[in-house]
């Protein structure tokens, strides 16, 4: 099968706007007829709930949490970018694109980018009419600020919650409709399959977490937007319940999955400090617009923070990249933490850590002036730590923060199974190989406000012959038996280790050896732990409890099942791409300066993986043309 | 550090529910609350028991999902601390503490600790919104915020609807939450030409859940771990009597 990524003709800037005016539409009528099924209600999926539904088309809506409001885009700190230029600074939206582009490291498709630089101007409209409350200048216009990896002002924030603020603005949307009568809402509901007859996605099979009922619901088209599967590496910034499950079971179906091994590993995480450690708490980037990163220049030096002397301290984003200094995109800010740890210089007990220091800033600006913006940041770290970052500089590691991988999709946001959608951090599109800070939110609203409600209309419009969607057929029959044969499966199992040490083992295989940098040795040892790890679950994970109750472990274990079977797809993909590109490093290819060396001839493609059955895939690519930003060698020198 | 957990059990809505004690050693200072937890439910697990039922998510303090009483407190001893980042430091070797769901007949207990607070979700249906559809909205910068207005509306929309408001109310009152989320949108102009119908619906709405009513003893406010202003629910009070007297729904 060969991949139809579906992009318009016409020049790059007129695209969107032409293709808009031309897609097919449905009236007001027909849209009555037709049910769509979106799973997810975090900044993806609530605005594309909320949108649909206004249109008039009849939504249900799906999560796993107990409310719409809590699904993890709420823990977006830091910012949402958009060109609106209001500071003046020489900001487009060809600039915009530009930088996601560049950012991306040439490995996103171009006229994606532009369509999302084009809409992100809408996107702040949106939200404000929404009541969103935006930090305002004293002129009661909208403040910005700059945001890791950019040289303008272009990061609309709310304080550290911007995701907070942003997903409640979508909730209300989405609630006002579920209110109208317009959107059915199941909380605490976790899909566990996706239904396909006829080649075209019409239901899921869902699980009602309270009384474990499995349900079947038809819709003429489903829309992924489950977010990201960065829990496959156990600890990371992700909220606990993130997974892979949705667009997984999707993969099996026929979904390919694009560029699984595209990990973002965040600079300004929280270090890793003991064994019952649960999750990494991000600290936003945003600190690093005042704050400055260093470590000592000498190795093994324990000594404190504030022993260290002036001219013993080594500022070394500063030092290596002077025109960023120390807002270079993630990647290499990451990657630059980790040279100077495996050096023997990192800060802290177990020297993984280096130091962000605000001492300067606080002369510079004084106290008041940190503490306005990033006060809550401030205190969320004492709170954490015990310790006071006023006063001793924060300690920071990175942590894997986003996935940039998941479902392809074509310029409709489609995979390539007809009628399913996937939108936000659960598809692949956008952010290449490397995501830039204050992008996700972007992408995720843009897709769910402004994108998909356009384009699934050219799909739907072919559907309004079809009626009901029918429950019984033997597809909907099929995929709840193996829903409930798998669940089963896990409750019989009477092992002796838990979900969580598994996940735990899995997690640790995935960091050392394909994290933050990989090579074909590390990668090969990791397919092997995988496959044992894989074989040692399915004989001996221990599942509590029963099926047609609230079981949270049962819950669990399905989501780890599917993140070892995605653990081994990652490493297949992050083995065949030999080049290192945005955040996926191969130890291999680096140019004299450590700095990650791209291999455009062969690898400037999207790999895009089919599901061949018993554990195997094969890749199908999508080059990709630059026909408007020429690919240089990415440099924040 | 050791310690004795006297966590509340309950195995569905229909079960009773009663306290069992635990007991745990070399809990480590610098875990969360939820970390503890994580661990004792490997020991219950490992055991041939049920592990404890709780909610959470984010585990940063944001999501509102870690709800949780302990040591007769919602979200424990720290003030504008949720749960998940409440650390062990917080206890002494040797404690003995004691942790419940929300009780609060509008939250019917689902499972041990895990609670129904959909109630909220209707609230907020039944008005709390502002109605802008998708692509209608004007420039954002053509209707200007008066600063200090924005940072109050702002702080009003801090609320993670945790529910420790009404946990920790004796009337079981939603007024904070209502409170915050009708003097965020009151305060600003785009939701103004709608605050009189909002504040009506919500009203409506939250009495029909079951709430009680406010007898402004503001425990509210001193467990709300956004540290949501007391102030708020005055401003609701406000809000509602303006819109009572002058306002009909049409
Ligand atoms: C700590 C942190 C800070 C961040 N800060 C920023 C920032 O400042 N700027 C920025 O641009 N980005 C930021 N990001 C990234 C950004 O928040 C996410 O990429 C984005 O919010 C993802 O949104 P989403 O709608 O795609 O998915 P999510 O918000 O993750 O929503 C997923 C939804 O899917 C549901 N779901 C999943 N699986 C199932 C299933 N099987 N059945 C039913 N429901 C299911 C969940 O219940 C949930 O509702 C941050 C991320 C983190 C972790
Ligand atoms: S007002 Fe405070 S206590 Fe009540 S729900 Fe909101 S955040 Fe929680
Ligand atoms: S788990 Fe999200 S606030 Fe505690």
């Amino acid at each position: 099968m060969a991949l139809q990524s579906k992009v318009p003709p016409g020049a790059l800037d007129q695209k969107w706007t032409q293709y808009r005016s031309t897609i097919k539409l449905v009236s007001p009528a027909n849209k009555r007829k037709l049910e769509v099924i979106v799973i997810g209600t975090g900044l993806a999926g609530a605005s594309a709930a909320a949108s649909l539904a206004e249109l008039g088309y009849k939504v249900k809506a799906f999560c796993f949490q107990d409310s719409p409001r809590r699904a993890h885009s709420i823990a977006a700190q830091g910012g949402i970018n958009a060109a609106k230029n209001y500071r003046n600074d020489g900001d487009s939206i060809y600039r915009l694109f530009y930088d996601t582009i560049k950012g991306g490291d040439y490995r996103s498709r171009e006229e994606n980018v532009y369509r999302l630089a084009e809409v992100s101007v809408n996107i702040i409209d949106q939200c404000v009419a929404q009541g969103v409350p935006f930090a305002r200048e004293y002129g009661g216009l909208l403040d910005n600020r700059s945001f890791g990896g950019v040289q303008v002002s272009r990061t609309f924030y709310a304080r550290g919650q911007t995701g907070q603020q942003l997903l409640i603005g979508a909730y209300q949307a989405l609630e006002r409709q579920i209110g109208l009568g317009n959107i059915k809402m199941y909380s605490r509901h976790e899909m566990l399959d996706v239904v396909i007859s006829d080649g075209n996605a019409n239901g899921i099979i869902a699980r009602d977490l309270i009384t474990g009922e499995i349900q079947r619901h038809g819709a003429h088209a489903v829309v992924l937007a489950t977010g990201g599967y960065g829990n496959v590496f156990f600890l990371s910034t992700n909220a606990m319940g993130c997974n892979v499950t949705a667009i997984w079971k999707a993969y099996k179906k026929g979904a390919f999955f694009g560029n699984p091994c595209f990990t973002q590993i965040h600079p300004t995480c929280l270090p890793v400090h003991g064994e019952y450690q649960s999750k990494l708490t991000l600290m936003s980037e945003s600190l690093r617009n005042d704050g400055r990163v260093w470590v000592s220049k000498t190795k093994g030096d324990k000594r404190k923070a504030s022993e260290i002397p002036e001219g013993e301290r080594d500022y070394y984003l500063e030092r290596k990249y002077p025109s960023f200094g120390n807002l270079v995109p993630r990647d290499i800010a990451s990657r630059a933490a980790k040279e100077v740890c495996d050096e023997g210089r990192g800060a802290g007990p177990t020297g993984l850590a280096v130091y962000l220091d605000f001492e300067d800033a606080i002369k510079r600006l004084g106290q008041n002036v940190v503490s306005a913006r990033y006060g809550n940041l401030f205190e969320m770290y004492e709170k954490i730590t015990g310790d006071d970052p006023y006063k001793t500089p924060m300690m920071i590691y990175p942590a894997v923060h986003y996935t940039m991988g998941g479902l392809w999709v074509d310029y409709n946001l489609m995979t390539t199974v007809p009628g399913l959608y996937a939108i936000g951090e659960c598809n692949f599109s956008d952010h290449g190989a490397n995501r830039l800070g204050a992008s996700a939110l972007m992408q995720g609203l843009a897709d769910g406000y402004f994108v998909l409600p356009y384009t699934i209309g050219e799909y739907l419009s072919g559907e309004i012959l079809s009626g009901n969607v029918n429950t019984n057929s033997m597809e909907f029959i099929e995929a709840e038996e193996n829903v409930r044969s798998r669940i089963k499966k896990l409750l019989n199992n009477k092992g002796g280790k838990t979900v969580d040490y598994f996940h735990r083992m899995l997690g640790k295989v995935m960091w050392d050896d394909c994290g933050m940098a990989r090579s074909r040795e590390s990668l090969l040892r990791a397919e092997g732990e995988v496959k044992k790890i894989e074989q040692e679950f399915w004989e001996n994970v221990k599942v509590p409890g029963k099926e047609n109750e609230f079981n949270q472990e049962l819950e669990k274990a399905g989501r780890v099942a599917d993140f070892i079977e995605l653990g081994a797809l990652m490493i297949q993909d992050a083995l065949h791409r030999e080049e290192s590109c945005g955040g996926h490093f191969r130890l291999e290819y680096q140019t004299p300066e450590g700095e990650a060396l791209r291999n455009d001839d062969q690898f400037m493609y999207v790999a895009a993986w089919e599901y061949a059955g018993n554990g195997n895939a094969q890749m199908h690519k999508e080059e990709l043309n630059y026909e408007t930003v020429h690919p240089t060698q990415r440099s924040y020198k | 550090m050791k310690l004795t957990l006297k966590v509340w059990r309950q195995k569905n809505s229909q079960d009773k529910g009663g306290f069992e004690n635990y007991f745990l050693d070399n809990v480590d200072a610098d875990a969360s609350f939820l970390e503890m937890f994580d661990v004792l439910n490997d020991k219950l697990i490992n055991e041939g028991k049920d592990p404890v039922a709780f909610d959470h998510d984010c585990r940063e303090g944001i999501c509102g999902t870690c709800s949780m009483y302990i040591n007769g407190r919602a979200h424990g001893p720290r003030q504008a601390t949720t749960t998940c980042q409440l650390h062990m430091r917080f206890f002494n070797d040797g404690d003995t503490i004691v942790v419940e769901p929300w009780r609060a007949k509008s939250f019917p207990v689902i499972k041990d600790l895990v609670v129904d607070r959909s109630a909220f979700d209707r609230i907020i249906a039944a008005g709390g919104y502002v109605s802008v559809n998708t692509g209608q909205a004007p420039e954002a910068n053509s209707i200007p915020v008066e600063k200090d207005k924005s940072d109050i509306a702002f702080e009003s929309a801090a609320c993670i609807a945790c529910g420790a408001c009404v946990a920790a109310c004796k009337n079981s009152s939603a007024m904070l939450f209502v409170a915050a989320k009708v003097s965020h949108l009151a305060l600003l102009p785009q939701g103004d030409v709608e605050h009189s119908g909002r504040v009506l619906d919500m009203v409506v709405q939250m009495e029909r859940e079951g709430f009680g009513g406010c007898t402004n003893t503001n425990a509210c406010e001193a467990e709300c771990p956004k540290e949501i202003s007391v102030t708020n629910i005055a401003r609701l009070n406000r809000e509602y009597m303006k819109a009572s007297l002058s306002y009909s729904k049409p």
